[in-house]
This record gives C-alpha cells, structure tokens and sequence, in this order.
C-alpha cells in the first residue's frame, strides 16, 4: 500500500513513497550497462589526444589484426553511412555558422575527445585494446581555448570554412536603452564568469543497437532523456526510414541535460549495427564522458543595471559571450537563449537588453546541464544586485523588495514582451527570511567584525525566477527551436479495472512513475497501485517530447489530465446510456457517476471500462473501448520563484568557506507530491553549490583539459555539502489546469548566487566586492592576500590562478 | 585464466578469470549481478562498492583473483524472505534515491558505516560515505536514510 503522510483523502498533494523504488533498491533494475543481446558486439572508440589536430591518415590494419577484432573504421570509412551530420535543432539566427559535424571526424579533430575510428571486437576488452593500436598520423594545429581570443582578429579558426569563431549574434532590445542608461543616476557594470561545468550523472552514457535484419529494422537501447527526439533525427542523420527505427531509454541513471542530446556514438552504434547486421553495444568510461559527453555554461557576462539614487532600478543591460565548443550539438547554441528574457529578475524596469554571441573554441561542445541558460541569467542578476545594494548603500533584501514586480495572480506582460504566469515574490522571501533568522544573522555578522573575527559571517540572497514548459510550438518556432513544445499522454482504462498510462515523458530519477500514477488516481477514483505507468520505448510511447527543461510535469503532467477528462467525458456518455438517464442528470466524483437525486444509482469508471470494452450496450455511435490520448501543447510559459538565502563564515587566514545556514523557499504552483519536489530541490541546491564552490573544467592553453575526473573536478560528497532547510509557497500557474510549474532545475539557479554573495558580503570589510565561481578556498585566500596587499606567495598563485579557467576575469567589480 | 573461488551472497561459486578481470565485471557478467554498478574508472563514485569479508571495498579497485577466497555480499543479497533490509526500507520512506543508480554502492557502503558506528550523527554519515558520490539527491535523504536504519538495527522491531 502506498503511503500517505500528507493528505489521506487523496493522492494529489500527498507525500507518496515512490513507486520506482523497490527494483532501484534491490538492484534488478536494467541500466543499459546491465543489458546483453546473443552475439553482441562491443564497440570502442579511437579519440584525438589534440585539440586541433589535422588527420592525415588512419592505419587500421594492426587493430585488424587484434584478437577478437571484426572491424576497424577510420571517419572516410564511414562517410557514406550518413545522410547528414549529428542535428543542431536550434539554430538561433538565420546567418548563424552551424558547422558539418560528422560522427566520425575524417579531416580534422577539433576537439580533445574528437571521434577519429571506430573499433569492433567481441569483448569489451579486445575492442579497447585494439583502439590503443589505431595508428592515427595527426598533424597538431594551433589551438584556441580563450572565447576572447578566439574572436580577434587573426585567431585561430575552429571551422575553415566561415570567417571567423564567432557563430551568432543574438539580439533583444526593448525600451530606450541607451538613453536610459545614460540618464540614470546610478550604473554598476561587472564582468562575471560562469565556470565550464561537467554534469557528472552518475550512470556514464551507453548505446546497444539490435538490428532485425529479415525486416531493416533497428532497435536502438540508449541511456537517453530523449528517446523521441533521437528516433527522428537519427533517422535523419543515417537515411533510415523512420517507421524501422525504434529507440528505447531503459533504466536511465540521472541526466541533468547531458543525455539531452543526440551523439556520435548513438548514430555510429546505429551505422554499424546497419553495416554489420549484428547487436554492438558501446559503454561510455567515466573519463571518455568527460570529453566526448557535453559541458555546461562556461559563459563570460557582462553585466550592467541602472537605476535612481535610492536603487529603483530604470534598466538592465547584459551582454554575453557563451562558449559553444568545437560543434554545435543539439541544442548548444540556444542554451543562452533560455537566459535570455530573464535578465530583469523578478524586478521591474524601463529597458531592458541582452546580446549574446556564440563562439567556435577547441573544445568538447557545451549543451544544456540542468538550468540550461537559467542559471546564467539569474547569477548575473543577483549578482549586480547585490552590487548595486551596496552602491545605494541599502540591504540587499530592501533593493529586492523596491524592486519587486508586484503579486499578480494573473498573467501579466513583463518588459521583454513575455508573461509571467503568476507571482507572490515577496511571499517566499517573508517564509524564507522568517526561517533563516535574517536580523539574528545580520546582527551576528556585525559582532564578528566589530570583534575582529578571523571568522567573519556573509549572507547571500538570491530571489529568482526561471521559466519552464518551453511553449507554445508557435513560439518556438519564432525562436527558430525546430522541435514542437507539446506533449501526449494516453490513458487505458482496462476491463478489470486496472489502468494503463502511456507518457511521452522520459524520466531518468525524478518519479514521473508516482506523480502520473497519483494525478490519475484521483482524476479517475482508481487505486494508486492499479495504474502502470509506462514510458521512454518509442514502439509503446509513440508520441513524446521526453523530458529537459522542467517540462515534464508542466507540460506532460498536463496533457495527462486532459486525456483523463476525455476518458471522464465518453465514460459519462455510457453510463447515462446505461443507467437511463441524460449526462446532465449525472454527477461525477471521484471516479463515479451517480444520478443526481438518486445517489444508489451510480456507475464507475471500472464499471464503464468493463462495459466499453464487452460493447454490448452503447450508446449509438459510440466506439467500444475506454482509452483515450491527449496532446497538449501549452499556451505559455511557466515561472517559478523563490527565495534562496545562504550564510557562509570565511576563515580569513586560510580561506576555508563553510555553510552555516541554508534556507530555501520556492514556489513551483500547486504541489503533486512535496515528497519528490523536495528531493528534487536537495539536488538542485547541491549542484548549485558544487558550482559555485567547487567545479570547473579548466584547460591548458593546448586545449587539453586539465581538471580529471571527479576528483580534481570536485563532485562534491556528503561531507562537502550541508543540510538544507526548504519550505514552499504555492500561486498557482495560470498556464495550466492544475496549477503546476516545474521543479526540476530551480535549486541549481537559485543557489550559486546565493552562495557567491554570502562569500563576497563575508569578505566586503576586506575590501573584496568580486570572486569568480568557484568560490574555492585557494581563490578566496588569495583574494583576501591580494586585498591586504601582500604578495602573492612562492608558488606563484594569485586570484585568477586556482582553478580560474579560460576566459576568467577576476577583476573586482568595476562601477561605470 | 585463473581459477577463482568465491563465496557471493551465500552461494559458492567457481569462474576462469583473465588476470586483468576486475572483480566488478566478474560479478556483473559472469555471475549476472548486475545490481553492482560502475560509475568510473578511477575508484571515485562508489557505485560499485560491495563488502569484501564484510568491509566495503570498491569493487572496480580489485582484481578478481584477489577475491579468492572471499566473501561477498552485494546488493542483491540483502533483502531476506523477500523483506527490505532495513537500509533498503529507509532509503525508500526517507526518498534516499532518485535515479538509483549510485544507490546500490551507497547502501553496501553504509552497510559497513553502521557496523562501525550503530548511531552515526549527520557528520558520521556524512564523512562515513565520502567515497560515495549521488548527483541527484544532494545527500539530504541519503543521511536521513542511513540514520534512520541504524536506529532500526540497534532496537530490531522484535525486541
């Protein structure tokens, strides 16, 4: 029996312990690792060690020769297998650069990690050990790591056929801009960088491809969060028809972006298993994924507000430079894009403009990690408003609440021509406040300077905002984001009472398995433990979307409801039909019908499902059956927000950071199960925090990365990470009948700015006013040198050293 | 190839190795346990830690000839007469896991932390399952979890 710690009545808003769990827990879950076909062969990949490096030519013949070996492929061996590159679904501009990117590479390598042959062998040990014996003669070429670098003039091209690095420009201007910013009273202008992220899910990516060759089709397994999305476009890169191509995401160990893509290796597994008429499977290693698996951020910002003299804020202006990588993938070059209509916060203002350019770099390509553009926007926002508090010289809290758009709880346009769905900012930041202890800690933080602490106390504050559901489609498609933003759901009402649900969402740990399961129960009056709810196979899920973005519940979720109100409306039909009365005359609750006036005379929906399905007595016209599908596609938008607050004591001798206090408060509308949202927040906190404290991608000037993995590259463990106290407040969606917002990626871009100002206002009596993320020990303790005027100590570090990475810029907050 | 022998979840069982064969992949492909998972290659995640004589021990840092001899316990030998261990229980009414798949290691490595320590506080937990890395629950659950199980382990419900 499900449990129920919140609500007993009904499932809706209840804790309910997840359905997922058990096989996760006794380890009879199948994870694409786990999964073996009869005569499987394994796949290896042969990867550059350059940055930039032309192929002049591939020797395979000792590899061929290696036990075991079936087949050695250089990329000309391969070039006939594609129809087209791996797909860019968002080409942001109409002149932007998208670049050819073949799964193999045949000319050059462009990135450390670059695919250049391909090895098939009948373990996996022979395929790795053949790989090590692909003579590949590289001529290595001049490498450009630096996105400033990269656009000067003269530099290094990653791409020979277009002019330059630069791939996009794009552009947002609304209001008087210029004049605004001219007028004002007060501008601060400050340059952050957005470190380049690995997002480390814990299952590595894996491919099997099972052909059927009596019938040209293909199964393809991946550990994917977009089994749909890769059906089409694979079919596209490799010339397949469709209809034989079906894809699978069994099991999927955690995502965060990084398995939103469409990759060499799924469309190489597909090629060979093609070419070979066998079953291949490739496994990624920990260390190929943090080459060949897409990065995240690694964005230079700069950032500007203007407003009066008492902080009421007339202005923001952002510019950007996001690093692409080598390629474009997926969706690479819109992630910025995501950002781009949340560069005022939740604040008012006149003027508004971001611009962002994209730029070609010798490195593994970025993508979505979870936030995707979000996080961007609302570290330089809280950022520059914090800088701009301390400008006013007023709390931080109070230049919020100046600012605040004001509680609506209908749609209202905001000045980049968007609509927010609803929002009640200064209600999170009461709850939040009140739970922190706001006054205690401030008062706290001026005893310790006062005393000279070693130990001095910084208080972070982040009110932010995000948008999720990307849609309408039409919308999109003004955004030229070539996929659809809808989508479907099937409900099967069965005629033993037991339902089937069918989702075109695919989740990888958030337990769309439970929150379906709980919608469906009470739309229609069946048991919680009735409803199997399938997902993430393209032969049973025909139509989906899959799931990124924080759509699933906002957009997925919804479309469930609607299939259960087309089920409720023929269900309605039958059993007027049945009990002899007219539809109007019945009354519908908690999956029955009952006559109005005569409540004994009633009829379920299992009642109607066995009636449908034995069709003996159905109302004329009236198909047999109880299933129906729904496909939404979302009039907006929706806007979470909320209210992060961080207290942080820096040791001042040495640098060390650590969270005293943590307090979140969102508001994700209406809750489905606040037992899930809350873990989801958990792990967006945390990975908010391990980007603002602890992770980087730093590479050497060769474009070589230097950071390894999860070691060096700090994932931070239980021991690095502290307790969190979370709260919500719930204003509905306006977008939506069930009031829903998204939860997925709130916790990741509401906390690093959370965490970086409470460090900054720590360090504020020192003089300090600006570090880069990752806030880490060596970074803060040579900052705090570097404020006192010391020299920098015998091993060289200074401020922008540890950790700092390409494109960083550690220069303190300059005002304008 | 070698001849190993090795005691898994209670059951004998005799495999030829190559000498390289991690023990991790002798446990998943030969023997079919596939509940041990591996998230690395460097013995960083945790993923596939397993008690080795009762100590966790990372399973992709040994060879299986080293495991001669041993007895192991993995995930899939825990649950008793069809009952959740009560770590398994915990992590399940706690929301100790999301994706699941660091879940396994974690259990086994927490497994050994509450045979060292029957009462570990939320900075035992912490430090005890540092070479267990989860990206999705941001340890919060994991905690509770592990708590909340010892407790279960010192006062059995029977007494």
């Amino acid at each position: 029996m499900a449990q129920v710690a919140e609500q007993a009545q009904k499932y809706v808003g209840g804790g309910i312990l997840r359905k997922e769990d058990p096989e996760l827990l006794n380890g009879a879950a199948r994870f694409i690792d786990d999964m073996s076909i009869p005569g499987m062969l394994w796949v290896s990949f042969v990867r550059s060690p350059f940055a930039h490096a032309t192929i002049n030519s591939v020797d395979t013949s000792r590899a061929a020769s290696m036990p075991g070996v079936k087949g050695v492929y250089s990329g000309t061996d391969l070039a006939d297998e594609w129809a087209d590159g791996l797909p860019c679904a968002w080409p942001v501009t109409e002149d932007i650069k998208a670049p050819k990117h073949w799964p193999v590479a045949k000319d050059k390598a462009r990135f450390a990690g670059d695919a250049v042959a391909v090895v098939v062998a009948e373990t996996r040990a022979q395929a790795v050990d053949a790989a090590e014996t692909v003579d590949v003669d590289y001529e290595p070429l001049d490498v450009v790591v630096d996105m400033e670098a990269a656009l000067q003039d003269g530099a290094t091209k990653v791409h020979d056929e277009f002019e330059n690095n630069s791939s996009y420009v794009w552009n947002l201007d609304v209001g008087e801009v210029d004049q605004v910013f001219n007028d004002a009273a007060v501008v601060v202008k400050e340059r952050y960088y957005h470190p380049r992220l690995i997002p480390n899910a814990i299952e590595p990516r894996g491919v099997i491809c099972q052909p059927n060759p009596a019938q040209g089709e293909y199964t393809l397994y991946s550990a994917t969060q977009i089994p749909h999305i890769l059906k089409v476009t694979l079919a596209l890169t490799l010339g397949l028809p469709e209809q034989k191509l079906r894809v699978v995401a069994p099991e999927v160990g955690g995502g965060f972006g990084s398995k939103l893509n469409v990759y060499a290796e799924e469309a190489t597994c597909l090629a060979l298993g093609r070419k070979l008429g066998v079953p291949l499977k490739w496994i990624e290693t920990r260390s190929e994924g943090y080459l060949a698996t897409t990065h995240g951020r690694d964005v230079i910002q700069d950032m500007e507000v203007a407003a009066d003299e008492n902080g009421k804020i007339v202005g923001f202006r952002a510019n950007l430079l996001a690093d692409m990588g080598a390629y474009l993938q997926l969706v690479t070059p819109g992630i910025p894009i995501l950002g781009a209509f949340l560069y005022h916060g939740v604040y008012d203002c006149q003027a508004y403009s971001f611009t962002c350019t994209g730029v070609f770099t010798n490195k593994t390509p970025t993508d979505a990690y979870r936030g995707a553009g979000r996080p961007e926007a609302t570290y330089a926002v809280e950022r520059i408003m914090d800088a701009l508090a301390r400008r006013v010289r007023k709390d931080p809290v109070e230049l919020r609440r100046l600012n605040f758009l004001e509680r609506f709880d209908e749609a209202r346009e905001v000045i980049t021509g968007l609509s927010f769905d609803s929002g009640n900012y200064g209600a999170a930041l009461d709850r939040a406040l009140d739970m922190f202890g706001y006054d205690e800690l401030r008062a706290e933080q001026q005893r310790r300077r006062d005393a000279g602490d070693v130990k001095l106390l910084g208080i972070g504050v982040s009110t932010y905002i995000e948008m999720c559901g990307l849609a309408p489609s039409q919308v999109l498609a003004s955004l030229r984001y070539v996929a659809g933003g809808w989508e479907a759901a099937t409900i099967r009402c069965h005629p033993t009472g037991k339902v089937t649900v069918i989702t075109g969402t695919s989740p990888h740990g958030q337990g769309h398995v439970t929150a379906w399961s709980q919608i469906v129960a009470d739309e229609l009056g069946v048991d919680f433990e009735d409803i199997e709810v399938l997902h993430g196979d393209t032969a049973i899920s025909p139509l989906g979307m899959d799931s990124y973005g924080s759509r699933s519940l906002s957009v997925g979720g919804v479309a469930l409801h609607y299939a259960a109100e087309k089920v409720i409306t023929k269900a309605r039909t039958i059993a007027a039909h049945e009990l002899e009365v007219s539809e109007e005359d019945l009354e519908y609750s908690s999956g029955t019908f009952s006559v109005k006036g005569a409540p004994d005379k009633s009829k379920t929906i299992p009642e109607v499902a066995f009636s449908a399905w034995t069709a003996h007595n159905l109302p004329e016209g009236t198909e047999p059956g109880l299933e129906e599908t729904h496909v939404f596609d979302p009039p907006n938008f929706t806007f979470p927000s909320g209210t992060h607050l961080c207290a942080i004591e820096v040791d001042t001798e040495t640098g060390m950071t650590n969270i005293l206090k943590y307090v979140a408060v969102d508001d994700c509308g209406t809750a489905i199960n606040p037992i899930i949202i809350e873990g989801q927040v958990h792990g967006g906190i945390a990975q908010g925090i391990a980007e603002a404290m602890y992770e980087e991608a730093v590479y050497a000037e060769n474009g070589v990365r230097m950071t390894s993995p999860m070691s060096n590259y700090r994932v931070p463990s239980a021991a690095e990470l502290p307790t969190f106290e979370t709260d919500r407040v719930e204003t509905p969606s306006t977008t939506n009948p069930l009031g829903v917002k998204g939860i997925g990626e709130a916790g990741t871009i509401a906390s690093p700015p959370a965490v970086v100002n409470a460090t900054i206002d720590a360090l504020l009596p020192l003089g300090i006013d600006h570090i880069d993320m990752p806030v880490s020990p060596e970074r803060v303790w040579a900052a705090i040198r570097n404020a006192s005027g010391s020299s920098v100590d015998a091993r060289g570090t200074d401020a922008t050293a540890a950790g700092s990475g390409v494109g960083s810029a550690d220069t303190p907050g300059g005002e304008a | 190839m070698r001849r190993i022998s090795l005691t898994v979840n209670g059951v004998q069982h005799e495999g030829m190795v190559e000498p390289r064969q991690l023990l991790v992949y002798f446990l998943r492909e030969q023997l079919g346990l596939t509940g041990t998972n591996v998230g690395c290659d460097t013995s960083t995640c945790g993923a596939c830690t397993i008690l080795v004589n009762g100590n966790a021990a990372k399973s992709c840092t040994l060879l299986a000839v080293q495991a001669d001899g041993a007895e192991i316990t993995t995930i899939e030998g825990l649950a008793s007469n069809g009952e959740m261990h009560p770590l398994q229980k915990a992590f399940h009414e706690n929301h100790g896991l999301q994706c699941g798949y660091c879940t396994p290691g974690m259990i086994m490595a927490s497994l050994d932390l509450i045979a060292n320590n029957d009462d570990p506080n939320d900075e035992d937990v912490r430090i005890g399952l540092e070479g267990n890395l989860c990206r999705c629950t941001g340890y919060q659950n994991i905690v509770k979890s592990v708590q909340q199980a010892a407790g279960e382990m010192r006062s059995p419900a029977s007494t």
